[in-house]
């Protein structure tokens, strides 16, 4: 890609995203090209990061395990549902997800929890995002009786209208108390350290940049 | 008498034959009181004497009709006494070997008769009437006796009005206070018994066991139980005899004396009759006394036993002592405490022995701390072995990774502990006895927390990261103040599962798990548990996590764990006092960074957390020196800048721990932290206060210290704060300051302006002794100035100070002679304190075992002598008063010494005490101390011999005990009252002439001229005395020889 073109997509995007400055979102976009690399030019078309493309970032830079928790990500990155990550999206999404204020990251996290995008975490979503959290004990004859524990001690720690399911609004006063909960269902977000990995990794100085 | 007879003597219970009293400790007392009140009763009670029982009281005598003699009509075999009833009938009848007697009179002359059976009639005697009162009185008074109430009796008895009945009502109540009286004797006696239980019984054969054996060094050849099969409660015992309270029984083989067949029972341990011939049987009659344990009871039996037991028993109880502070303090157990309750509710002991193993079987778990806890009361350092051991066991179960201590082990816990006595810092208070430990039992009603807890432990331990943060955040609801809670996070094995979270890598896990070890460290047993789990060092490490909030929490549960001693050296062992030090430091450097992490707290957090973890640790010596290697003065001095107050409470409460050492107080003075601690003086927090007024109290030691807080006007908040006397703690910790401050007088002037004196006068009554020794010590500097002297008097400080001088705390003791004596130099003041016989209680004091509230009582003598009218009559009417004082002579401590001296200075400037004393030997004791360096006994006791020179031949005395040689030597000092009482003394001295030839002897001469020259006009005198009269003698011995 030419330096020109560059320079103008970076203005671009500059405009709707404010927690990067310009050689971030410079050294992001030459991420992208690079992840997305000749694939682009195969298709010619959209270009962008495809689910599973996607989900190899997750799984390897950010150790993502959770299958379903990573899918929900990559919905909550492809905004217009296409079914691939754009660089706008790319760079959007980024933003959030590394330096996201604590409202974004609540409206974001809730986004991946909510499966079925209702507006709502019922207790089946919970029941989804839960059933592998806990070690299968052979003894005891419900298997699944753990974890339905578990949503309702999670219910009743977060559901604050007692509607049986989670609004946003009780999420929101649920993580406001509690920080620790704002990653309540599976982790969604960069642990610290592959947080600062990659970081280091991706601004530093743009001449050791190339050699990626 | 009745009541006592039946509930509390004990008869032997299975009866083959006639029932008979035991022959125990607890019986004899009661036979013994009986007999003494019989015995004085003729001499007591004339009256009732002659009062004819209802029935006579019978039984088989060993006495020879023989041992009667007047007063008896005495036969071959029977015996009448002379005395009567109306009808004519003896009131004694013996009939070999019956006796009948009918009066108390007639009793009490019997057992006079009797001289040494008497113990045993009056057992007789008791056995054949097992209802003695009833045939005393009559059985209408027998049916009343249900009826407690005395006035009952009493109804029944005047109804009849006759002066008959009047004497049997006296003799009632007589018998009534009797059996008041046995009960009371026999509970007191009760309560000094013991009762063994199982557990402690196997305990003591198992170890004994253990060191059984053949050779020479075991304490025993065998011991062995009779029986193999064990009942459920422990006992060995079969169950028709377990109702007896008898527990097992052993067969023992000592060293030097033949097979023992012992019983252990609930109340001792004692011989019984053996194995019999059938198979297995044993008579269980008891055979010898009741011993309280086996070990005493082998060691009452065997002196191989008890040579080879006292050698392990020197082990033992070394290496109890080591264990010891490793161990959490026994369980509560209420057990032996309600049992010794019961015989004075009336419960037989057959009853209590059933409830006791009813309840042991229940509460087998709780045993062994039982046991640990009976042992140690013992002071029996080989039961105390066991008891360590099972402890060890015990340990084992819980925490796993602890091995039982070796040899080697052993070596290094005793060094260990050394250093951590001398680690210690005077100002630890709280907790250094291990709190007991309440563990829950399993089959109590438990609160639904419990088991809620218990579920969430579960997800803990088998959840993934989400579960775990989950399960932490729901753990955290829970009332996590509450003691239930805290222990139920504990005994479920939750505090494992919470430390270990705090060694993996998720920071969210780490946090949750630290949020909620915050909270529950605030319970002491947590605490042991917390560093029992090997939990500080971990936290030690997250001090250096680059996350803020973990950094903080972290510190904050220091801060709670390091309460005590063991945790606060783990503590500094890892390291922790750097990194604490450090977090101080990162709000020096204030750069927040623009984007701050999610779970990130603010800079100003971290270092009060660290200051707050600081404050708990610096109750430890070691810890203060470390904190201060790692420069941390100069950074809590530049948070004492801060306004935020809880962050100053722990900058200053730290500062405070810290100022009781020496270099602290120097380092604090060079950072300036004076002025900011007087700064937070007047702030409106309590708490804050107090910590500024205490650390101000440990700096005032220092004359600068004392300058710089006048200097930045502390003195006016101290003064008002004494206003409010509600915070105890507070008004303790501003007093003190105002003590240590008004040792410089510019101070005590400030104070006077302040009206702090009337004030403090007002705080001598009705405060706690830490708030007394203070305002007492305050005032004792005070009244150094002759115008707060009149003002203490005025304001009628005199009287509440003189009743402090019964007090026993020694503190506060010398504080309160301080401010007596300080007082008594006016002479309107001494008039009260006269008046108060304050000088008794002065005099009095003098025989304080503690030698700082000696010489203080002794100085404050001094002037009291001084000022007092009379002083001469005075100080004589006290009897023994005088060679009280020379003997304290005698003493070893400087101080002392040198306060006698000047007490016997004032003593002896009455000729006729002068006297007294002198027979006392009072010179050669003064002689005996002249060969001393320090300069303030020295002074001291040149003017005592100055004054006992006065009288009789003491001069030459003086001379002959030799204190003349070293009295010259004391010119050579440098402190000008040595140099005027000495030379007064030798001038003195010098009117013997073999005292002026050792004076010349040994220089005096040219240092006395030297004297001569001094602006002192005493001294000067004095010395020209002194060579006058050594030059005198010289003239006349030239005179002589030319003559």
């Amino acid at each position: 890609m030419n330096r020109k073109k560059l320079q103008k997509l970076t203005d671009t995007l500059i405009k709707n995203c404010k927690h990067f400055n310009k050689f971030e979102v410079n050294c992001l976009i030459n991420l992208f090209y690079n992840l997305v690399g000749e694939v682009t030019e195969r298709q010619g078309t959209t270009i962008g990061l495809d689910r599973n493309a996607f989900r190899n970032i997750l799984h390897v830079t950010f150790g993502m395990t959770d299958d379903m928790i990573m899918d929900r990500v990559f919905r909550g990155f492809d905004k217009d549902n296409d079914g691939c990550v754009n660089v706008s999206e790319w760079i959007y999404g980024l933003s959030v997800f590394l330096r996201g204020t604590l409202e974004e990251k609540m409206k974001y996290c809730f986004e991946v929890f909510d499966l079925n995008g209702d507006g709502f975490i019922s207790k089946e979503e919970m029941f989804h995002m839960l059933k592998n959290s806990l070690l299968k004990q052979p003894s005891e004859e419900d298997p699944d009786e753990g974890i339905k524990d578990l949503v309702e001690i999670t219910l009743k720690k977060m559901d604050h209208d007692h509607d049986g399911k989670l609004s946003f609004t009780d999420y929101e006063q649920a993580v406001r108390e509690e920080t620790l909960l704002l990653e309540a269902f599976g982790p969604c977000l960069p642990d610290p350290k592959s947080h600062m990995e990659f970081e280091a990794q991706v601004f530093k100085d743009p001449s050791e940049f190339n050699d990626i | 008498m009745g009541v006592a007879l039946r509930k509390s003597a004990q008869w032997t219970a299975a009866g083959y034959g006639a029932r008979t009293l035991e022959i125990t400790p607890l019986n004899e007392v009661i036979l013994k009181e009986i007999m003494m009140f019989v015995e004085s009763f003729i001499y007591k009670h004339p009256q009732e004497a002659k009062y004819v029982f209802a029935e006579p009281l019978e039984w088989k005598t060993s006495l020879d009709p023989s041992a009667f003699e007047s007063g008896y009509i005495v036969s071959e075999t029977t015996v009448k006494s002379e005395e009567v009833d109306k009808d004519g009938q003896p009131l004694l009848f013996l009939s070999v070997p019956h006796i009948k007697i009918r009066s108390f009179g007639q009793l009490s002359r019997f057992l006079l008769t009797a001289k040494d059976t008497k113990l045993k009639e009056a057992q007789a005697c008791i056995e054949a009437n097992r209802d003695p009162v009833t045939k005393i009185l009559g059985l209408d008074y027998n049916a009343m006796k249900d009826d407690t109430s005395v006035v009952h009796i009493l109804d029944k008895i005047t109804k009849d009005g006759d002066p008959e009945s009047e004497i049997k009502m006296k003799l009632g109540v007589l018998l009534k206070h009797l059996d008041l009286h046995l009960l009371n004797h026999s509970l007191k006696h009760i309560s000094l018994e013991i009762c063994l239980n199982p557990a402690i019984v196997k305990n003591d054969i198992e170890r004994l066991k253990h060191l059984s054996g053949k050779g020479e060094q075991t304490v025993l050849e065998s011991i062995d139980y009779t029986s193999d099969y064990e009942f459920s409660n422990g006992c060995r015992a079969p169950p028709w005899r377990q109702i007896h309270g008898e527990i097992c029984y052993v067969v023992v083989k000592p060293h030097d004396v033949d097979t023992l067949c012992i019983t252990c029972s609930a109340e001792g341990v004692f011989l019984n009759g053996g194995k019999t011939d059938d198979e297995g049987g044993i008579n269980y009659e008891r055979k010898s006394e009741i011993y309280k344990d086996l070990v005493t009871f082998l060691k009452e039996k065997s002196a191989k036993f008890l040579e080879n037991m006292s050698k392990q028993d020197v082990r033992f109880s070394e290496e109890w002592k080591k264990e010891k502070e490793l161990k959490e303090a026994p369980k509560k157990e209420e057990e032996p405490t309600l049992q010794k309750a019961l015989p004075a509710s009336g419960k037989s002991v057959l009853e209590k022995n059933q409830i006791n193993f009813g309840k042991s079987q229940m509460t087998k778990r709780l045993e062994p701390s039982l046991n640990w806890k009976a042992t140690v009361d013992f002071k029996d350092g080989g039961s105390a072995q066991e008891s360590q051991e099972e402890r060890h066991g015990g340990r084992l179960e819980r925490s796993g990774p602890l091995v039982s201590p070796g040899r080697a082990q052993l070596v290094r816990k005793s060094a260990e502990k050394i250093e951590e006595i001398i680690s210690e810092s005077s100002s630890e208070s709280e907790e250094d006895e291990e709190p007991p430990d309440h563990r829950q039992e399993a089959n109590a009603d438990l609160p639904s927390e419990y088991w809620q807890i218990q579920k969430l432990v579960k997800y803990l331990k088998g959840g993934n990261q989400t579960a775990t943060v989950i399960a932490l955040c729901s753990m955290k609801d829970f009332n996590l103040a509450q003691e239930t809670c805290q222990l139920a996070i504990r005994d479920v094995g939750g505090l494992e599962v919470l430390i270990n979270l705090l060694d993996t890598d998720e920071v969210k896990c780490k946090i949750g798990s630290l949020k909620i070890l915050k909270e529950i460290s605030h319970n002491p047993q947590i605490r042991r548990n917390i560093v029992d789990l090997g939990g500080l060092p971990i936290m030690v490490n997250i001090l250096d996590s680059p996350h803020k909030s973990l950094k903080c929490l972290a510190a904050e549960t220091i801060a709670n764990v390091a309460k005590f001693r063991r945790a606060r050296r783990a503590v500094r062992r890892h390291g922790g006092i750097t990194k604490l030090v450090a977090l101080l430091d990162c709000a020096q450097n204030s750069q927040e960074p623009a984007q701050s992490s999610l779970y990130d707290a603010r800079d100003v957090e971290v270092a009060r957390c660290g200051a707050l973890a600081l404050w708990s640790c610096s109750k430890s010596y070691a810890n203060k020196e470390a904190i201060r290697k790692a420069n941390g003065i100069p950074l809590l001095a530049g948070l004492l800048k801060t306004s935020h107050e809880n962050m100053l409470i722990p900058v200053v409460g730290t500062l405070q721990e810290c100022a009781s050492e020496e270099n602290y107080r120097a380092a604090i003075k060079a950072e300036r932290i004076i002025e900011n601690l007087v700064k937070n003086l007047n702030s409106e927090n309590e708490q804050l206060q107090e910590h500024c007024a205490m650390a101000i109290y440990q700096c005032a030691e220092d004359k600068e210290t004392r300058d710089l807080v006048r200097l930045h006007g502390g003195l006016k908040p101290l003064a008002s704060l004494l206003n409010n006397t509600d915070n105890k703690e507070r008004l303790a910790a501003v007093t003190g300051a105002i003590w240590k401050c008004s040792i410089s007088k510019e101070n005590v002037t400030k104070f006077r302006e302040y009206k702090a004196i009337e004030t403090l006068v007002g705080l001598l009554t009705d405060q706690p002794e830490e708030v007394l020794v203070n305002v007492v010590g305050a005032l004792g500097e005070c009244c150094q100035e002759y115008e707060n002297r009149v003002l203490v008097r005025k304001c009628g400080g005199i009287q509440p100070l003189v009743n402090l001088l019964v007090g026993i705390n020694q503190t506060l003791l010398v504080n309160v002679t301080k401010a007596v004596g300080a007082c008594a130099a006016e002479p309107e003041s001494m008039a009260i304190i006269d008046r108060l016989d304050g000088v008794r209680l002065l005099w009095s004091l003098l025989k304080n075992p503690h030698p700082d509230v000696k010489a203080s009582a002794a100085w404050a003598l001094c002037p009291c002598i001084q000022n007092a009218k009379d002083a001469g009559e005075m100080v004589r009417s006290f009897v023994g008063g005088l060679e009280l004082v020379v003997n304290l002579l005698k003493s070893d401590n400087k101080e002392v010494l040198a306060s006698v001296c000047a007490a016997i200075t004032n003593i002896a400037k009455d000729q006729e005490n002068l006297a007294v004393i002198t027979d006392h030997g009072v010179v050669p004791l003064l002689s005996k101390l002249a060969n001393t360096n320090n300069d303030k006994l020295r002074h001291h006791l040149a003017e005592a011999i100055s004054r006992c020179c006065m009288w009789g031949r003491n001069r030459v005395a003086f001379g002959e005990y030799k204190a003349v040689a070293p009295l010259v030597r004391y010119l050579k000092s440098n402190d000008p009252n040595v140099h005027r009482a000495t030379a007064q003394a030798l001038y003195q001295l010098s009117e013997d002439a073999d005292n002026c030839i050792t004076m010349h002897e040994n220089g005096a001469v040219k240092l006395l001229l030297d004297m001569v020259g001094s602006p002192d006009q005493d001294l000067q005198e004095a010395a020209a005395g002194c060579i006058s009269n050594i030059r005198r003698l010289a003239l006349a011995t030239e005179k002589a020889r030319y003559t």
